[in-house]
């Protein structure tokens, strides 16, 4: 108890998603001030009236959710989890640049965090001025940047261009001096979020050996994500497994690397939200292991096979997929209603089969929700149990295929003359 | 064992106070790197300090003064009347809009990286003043050519500089915060500049208020802080034949007061969502 540096108590961070029938991302002031003139009382309905012409909902979702976990002064703790689980999170309240919704941290070191490479840059300035900003930026005072001065320049190795805007620099040399400048902090606590991603293999080789250095040598307790789950083997000790804003699993390095490997070939019912008369109990694509992820081609087809378990048998029923883009956006609903299939679910083990026949989307990322219902009532519905990511073939031209402000749909056509 | 650092919802962070003085530097980065960049941009950079206030005060003299016949009481140049005049309003209207869209221009730092908020506005108000730093010599200038030398009336100029800061630093904190809350706020505040310029006393003076509508007007009229900085600024500028009242004073130091301590309320009570929401 007397060694912990950083003790998380039930911490949960909400973060409130509206749903917004106009589609703005950002709260207007007019918006804000129609609504008021048009029911200035609404405060004392409880929001449900006749004639609402645009319900706009709004929904809790749980970014973190009773984490709690330990770390004692010089470990080196890697947080694994897939997208969304709420790793950058976590990171971002115990560096303070959010607050949490509830439990709490305690912190009994000076903390630095690196969550961007090169925060705070500005393409103008010279080499020389970013470093002195950046680090400022990062918490160091004018001397301590100036004493590190020269091991900052020979680690980022950019002597020759200490005077010419970043600007010019090559990606290489920029994402070499960012981190540079967070390598020579000197904290109580390191927390490191994904920046091994930018940069070449060399560029990554340095970084982890100053890393290691810094933690062995120093005793510097060090807070670890990335999803090069090689280097986090190399560089951790400790190992703490998130998924969906949940700890899953918190223990020695490989076997949390081991479990979360285990984790994505699984199906994951406990994000469903089941009625318990039947559920989904696993789901996966057609030829693939991997249950929490798939690549496919832009025109492909997609096959989805569907596990349901039932406690009892049940004739019409209607099973759905909803695709969605990174923003939340419903890009297509492959509901069974929609094609008339009549199924059926026996008492026990089904499996159904979704078979779409040219997956049409634009390349991007898109997120499948498996919903369930009869006769209008739903049975189960699991969020975002696969992450789907659609490809343009080899066949397109690279400069060419869509964007995503080119809209999602990408069906097959052509341009001849007439 | 030292007292660990406690994150909790709705914590008041007695320690804000503190992480201020420890971050002091970085007030001093941020205003540098502003003002770097700024000049090294273009030249007009440097030029427009100059340019804007100088363009700005001879059309007004021209055509306030001698089109429609507004006049600068005593003997004080009518250019001179307004000029002294446009350097606080200036500093005023640049560092309020600066300052509303501080936080939104280093959003990537507030996601980011922890650091006293406090610190963005407090910066841009910094950035606005070398601005009016410049624009306090072109005023020299144009003082030499008029031959017009202020006397002791001069000594209190620094303490309505303190007072143009603090309003504009009041008005800038609920700028800023408003703006990361309502996206569109920031079509709000050239407008409220403009509406400014008319309102205050820049090419009248605030005496013609009092003689024409009477005394209560002026009264509700003095309200508006900057009447109370540009009499005092014309006071002191103008070797005292400007007219200056004690409610002036009181009604700009009250309000002033009274914008930075709500200023400040709103700030830190909405300074825990801004990286949440920007």
């Amino acid at each position: 108890m007397s060694d912990a540096i950083i003790i998380v108590e039930n911490l949960g961070k909400k973060f409130r998603i509206r749903h917004q029938a106009n589609g703005h991302r950002y709260t207007a002031l007019r918006d804000v001030l129609a609504q008021k003139i048009k029911a200035p009382f609404g405060f004392l309905t409880n929001g449900k009236k006749n004639g609402e012409s645009h319900p706009s909902t709004s929904e809790d979702f749980w970014a973190l959710k009773d984490v709690s976990f330990e770390i004692k002064r010089g470990e080196v703790v890697g947080i694994i989890g897939r997208n969304g689980a709420g790793k950058s999170t976590l990171l971002k309240i115990l560096s303070r640049i959010t607050e949490p919704t509830a439990g709490r941290a305690k912190l009994y070191g000076r903390v630095a965090s690196l969550l961007e490479v090169g925060t705070g840059f500005h393409p103008e300035l010279t080499g020389r001025e970013n470093i002195f900003l950046n680090g400022a930026i990062l918490g160091m005072t004018n001397l301590e940047i100036r004493k590190k001065f020269d091991e900052i320049v020979a680690f980022a190795e950019v002597e020759k261009f200490l005077d010419t805007p970043v600007k010019r620099y090559s990606s290489g040399m920029y994402v070499r001096l960012a981190f540079a400048v967070a390598a020579h902090l000197e904290p109580e606590i390191l927390i490191v979020d994904e920046v091994l991603a930018v940069g070449d293999a060399e560029f990554q080789r340095k970084c982890l050996g100053k890393m290691k250095d810094v933690s062995k040598q120093m005793g510097r307790t060090v807070l670890f994500v990335s999803h090069n789950l090689a280097a986090m083997g190399a560089l951790c000790q400790k190992g703490i497994v998130l998924e969906s804003g949940k700890v899953v699993h918190s223990a020695d390095i490989d076997q949390c690397l081991s479990f979360y490997q285990s984790r994505r070939q699984t199906f994951r019912p406990q994000m469903g939200r089941s009625s318990g008369i039947a559920k989904y109990v696993d789901a996966y694509v057609v030829g693939s292991q991997n249950r929490s992820a798939a690549t496919i081609n832009s025109g492909e087809k997609l096959e989805i096979v569907f596990e349901i378990e039932s406690k009892h048998p049940m004739d019409h029923v209607l099973p759905g997929v909803n695709v969605a883009n990174t923003l939340g956006q419903r890009i297509a609903t492959f509901w069974g209603g929609f094609t008339a299939s009549r199924l059926r679910l026996n008492e026990g083990s089904n499996r159904f089969v979704l078979c779409i026949k040219g997956l049409d989307l634009s390349p991007g990322e898109y997120s499948l929700t498996a919903t369930l219902g009869l006769d209008g009532e739903t049975l189960d519905i699991v969020d975002d149990f696969l992450e789907v990511n659609v490809t343009a073939p080899a066949s397109w031209s690279p400069a060419r295929y869509p964007l995503p402000d080119h809209g999602p749909l990408f069906p097959e056509f052509q341009w001849t003359q007439i | 064992m030292t007292q660990p650092l406690l994150l909790e919802a709705g914590r008041a962070q007695r320690q804000y106070w503190r992480d201020l003085w420890q971050y002091r530097e970085l007030f001093y980065f941020l205003a540098w790197r502003d003002i770097l960049v700024r000049y090294k941009q273009t030249v007009i950079g440097v030029a427009w300090a100059v340019i804007r206030p100088l363009l700005t005060t001879i059309i007004f003299t021209i055509f306030a003064g001698k089109v429609a016949g507004l006049k600068s009481p005593g003997l004080v140049p009518h250019a001179l009347f307004i000029m002294a005049a446009m350097l606080p309003w200036q500093f005023f209207a640049t560092s309020m809009t600066e300052a509303s869209n501080s936080l939104i221009t280093n959003a990537n730092l507030i996601s980011k990286v922890y650091f006293p908020r406090l610190i963005v506005p407090a910066g841009s108000v910094i950035t606005s003043f070398v601005d009016f730093l410049i624009t306090v010599a072109l005023t020299g200038l144009m003082m030499a050519w008029y031959r017009f030398i202020p006397d002791w009336h001069l000594i209190v100029l620094p303490l309505f500089m303190v007072l143009a800061f603090a309003a504009s630093f009041g008005v800038g904190l609920w700028l800023c915060a408003l703006n990361v809350e309502y996206r569109d706020f920031r079509y709000v505040v050239p407008f409220l500049v403009q509406f400014g310029m008319y309102v205050s006393p820049v090419i009248f003076g605030s005496s013609d208020i009092r003689h024409k509508l009477g005394e209560t007007a002026f009264r509700f009229y003095a309200l508006n802080p900057m009447v109370g900085i540009i009499d005092g600024f014309r006071w002191s500028l103008l070797r005292g034949q400007t007219e200056l009242s004690l409610w002036d004073l009181v009604a700009s130091l009250v309000v002033v007061l009274a914008l930075i301590s709500s200023g400040l309320w709103y700030f830190r009570r909405m300074e825990r969502t801004f990286a949440d929401v920007i």
